[in-house]
């Protein structure tokens, strides 16, 4: 049986498969069995069984997010499924592979979520500077609907789906859910308030579900296969394959489909083939730039969404970023400061203003003019930054390396005080 | 309201190609309003134009009937608008935190003494613009830059060197 259901039609040394090579390797047989007789619900309640949680970031529950969909007579007859490929996280380059390598993949789970809500129309929102992405996904549609997977009456259903795909021009806010809808709707990218829901009044007021693409990955496989073949993938609690990378200074920094729960050690020494000559695991954030630090006693934890959360962390987008110890924690916190400082949309005061001031403080600990006094400023701002205090999750994402890195390298900011300079460099 | 506002400065509006209407037109069909398609008719405009100008984004408000302010709200937000004019190659330059830890900052540096530009700047003979970008996902391969649409990975001094000359000789 297949182990490797995102991965195994992608090698990246050709360009991706078309759709016959792609039918071949079991390609679009889930929207056949749907064909020949699944109803909507039914392709649900199997999503919502499979126990699929969202590979965007938050690990949200798959198939319960779509049962929040209003269905029956009296719920608009629009509905819209929006696929979140705007990947922009630090860190993360996992979305990339999925597109590049096998765009069939991502359409034909969209087909799937599409039928299940019930959405006439999808998008993709494609971030811009993925113009390789961009060519094949723009491909695969074409084949998709010469083949009669996409349109008018697929496959003898009744069910239409037109897919559409959307460049975006930039902006790490893009990522936000509501701030993607308000994006498409070519306006301004700021957060939208919650409730309501995108579920029940998104895209132009009409009920949308936004995923990212490596959950949508999931969906042909779970149809296909089984939900016992899905379950049987893990080495953990959580289910099914996941996308893992690994950068910053090891031997072979890279992206694999590992089970979830592969113990954390196995990813950066075996796969990652561990650190560079002469460097030492100092820390890493898990789960891209708005993660807190883990440290080498959490080797042999398990990738999975509670066990990672049970660490102080989150697993979110799965690619690790690795500190080696000639590398200064400081400037890398100071680094993703500044990131988060850029990208604010400026919409809400804490975040506005707090990221651009706790950006400047970082930039005085790189001059040697950081102070007990800035450092208690930091401090405060993990607080004022953090969850319940903005309108979004950009700023508390914010306060994930910032908190985390206050505590775990004291010494290395105190000492950027006592010396008035940088002490990684020469 | 809106609409008288459009009307007086329109003047300043330049007329569209053929082109960038036929454009504008395709994507009007994929989105139910008009409203929507604001962002691409901007992008559309800018690989016609190279950037976005004041005359411009009069013509496209006027053309898709939407507030300028609104529009001119949205071709500032997004960093992949260009609301001055750029070089012939626009190099998007990733600094966030992988490429920092591989050395990204250094690679800055070169490129600001070999080509005399830093982000935001534009080199003497309109060659190259710099812009930072956010992490481009490719975090494997850092440091990674992009020029115009092509990606460029496991960057080095010499390589940037060669990367440069190359566009300068297209």
């Amino acid at each position: 049986m297949v182990n490797n259901p995102l991965t195994k039609n992608i090698d990246m040394s050709r360009p991706a498969k078309d759709i016959a090579g792609y039918e071949a390797a079991d390609g679009y047989q889930s929207i056949h069995a749907i064909a020949k007789g699944h109803a909507p619900e039914d392709v649900l309640q199997l999503v919502k069984d499979s126990g699929l949680k969202g590979r965007g970031g938050a690990g949200f529950p798959t198939g319960l997010k779509w049962s929040f969909v209003p269905q029956g007579e009296n719920t608009p007859a629009q509905k819209y499924l929006v696929v979140n490929a705007d990947e922009m996280e630090p860190g993360t380059f996992k979305d990339r592979l999925l597109m590049e390598g096998d765009p069939h993949l991502l359409l034909e789970g969209m087909v799937i979520a599409a039928y299940a809500i019930r959405a006439s129309k999808a998008y993709i929102f494609l971030r811009g500077e993925y113009t390789v992405s961009e060519r094949a996904l723009n491909i695969a549609i074409k084949e998709a609907y010469e083949r009669g997977f996409l349109g008018k009456n697929i496959l003898g259903t009744g069910f239409d789906l037109d897919i559409i795909l959307h460049t975006s021009a930039g902006r790490y806010i893009c990522g936000e859910e509501t701030a993607l809808l308000n994006a498409l709707e070519g306006k301004r990218a700021n957060p939208r308030a919650k409730p309501p829901f995108p579920q029940v009044s998104g895209l132009w007021g009409k009920p949308t579900i936004v995923n990212n693409v490596e959950t949508i990955c999931n969906l042909p496989g779970i149809l296909t296969y089984g939900i016992e073949w899905y379950q049987s993938l893990s080495k953990g609690a959580d289910h099914g394959t996941k996308l893992f990378g690994v950068s910053g200074k090891v031997k072979s920094p890279g992206c694999w489909e590992l089970p979830l729960g592969t113990p954390i050690r196995d990813l950066i020494e075996g796969h990652a083939e561990g650190m560079q000559n002469g460097l030492e695991l100092r820390a890493f954030l898990p789960g891209g730039g708005s993660t807190d630090f883990m440290s080498p006693e959490h080797l042999d934890l398990k990738l999975d969404y509670d066990e990672i959360a049970k660490a102080g962390s989150r697993l979110a987008t799965g690619t690790m970023i690795i500190l080696d110890d000639k590398t200064c924690p400081v400037g890398m916190i100071g680094n993703l400061m500044r990131f988060f400082s850029h990208e604010s949309c400026g919409f809400c005061t804490p975040c506005r203003d707090g990221l651009p001031w706790v950006d400047e403080i970082f930039q005085g600990f790189e001059n040697g003019l950081g102070n007990e006094k800035d450092l208690q400023i930091l401090h405060e701002h993990v607080d004022y930054l953090g969850p319940g205090r903005t309108f979004c999750a950009l700023a508390p994402g914010a306060t994930a390396p910032l908190g985390s890195g206050l505590k775990l390298f004291k010494e290395d900011f105190e000492q950027h005080i006592i010396k008035k300079r940088c002490p990684y460099k020469l | 309201m809106s609409k008288n506002v459009i009307a007086s400065s329109a003047v300043r509006a330049r007329k569209l190609s053929a082109d960038e209407i036929a454009e504008i037109e395709h994507e009007m069909k994929l989105y139910p309003d008009k409203r929507a398609v604001g962002l691409e008719a901007l992008k559309i405009v800018q690989k016609y134009q190279g950037w976005v100008s004041d005359e411009s984004l009069l013509a496209i408000a006027k053309y898709l009937n939407i507030p300028i302010a609104d529009l001119e709200g949205v071709a500032t937000f997004f960093n992949l608008v260009y609301r001055h004019p750029v070089g012939k190659n626009v190099i998007l330059f990733c600094n966030s935190v992988s490429c920092w830890i591989m050395g990204c900052d250094g690679l800055r540096e070169h490129i600001k003494k070999q080509v005399g530009i830093d982000f935001g700047e534009t080199s003497e003979d309109e060659e190259f613009t710099m812009i930072p970008v956010p992490c481009l996902g490719d975090c494997d391969r850092a440091p990674v830059m992009m020029v115009g649409s092509d990606l460029h990975r496991n960057l080095t001094s010499e390589k940037i060197d060669q990367i440069i000359s190359g566009y300068r000789n297209k």
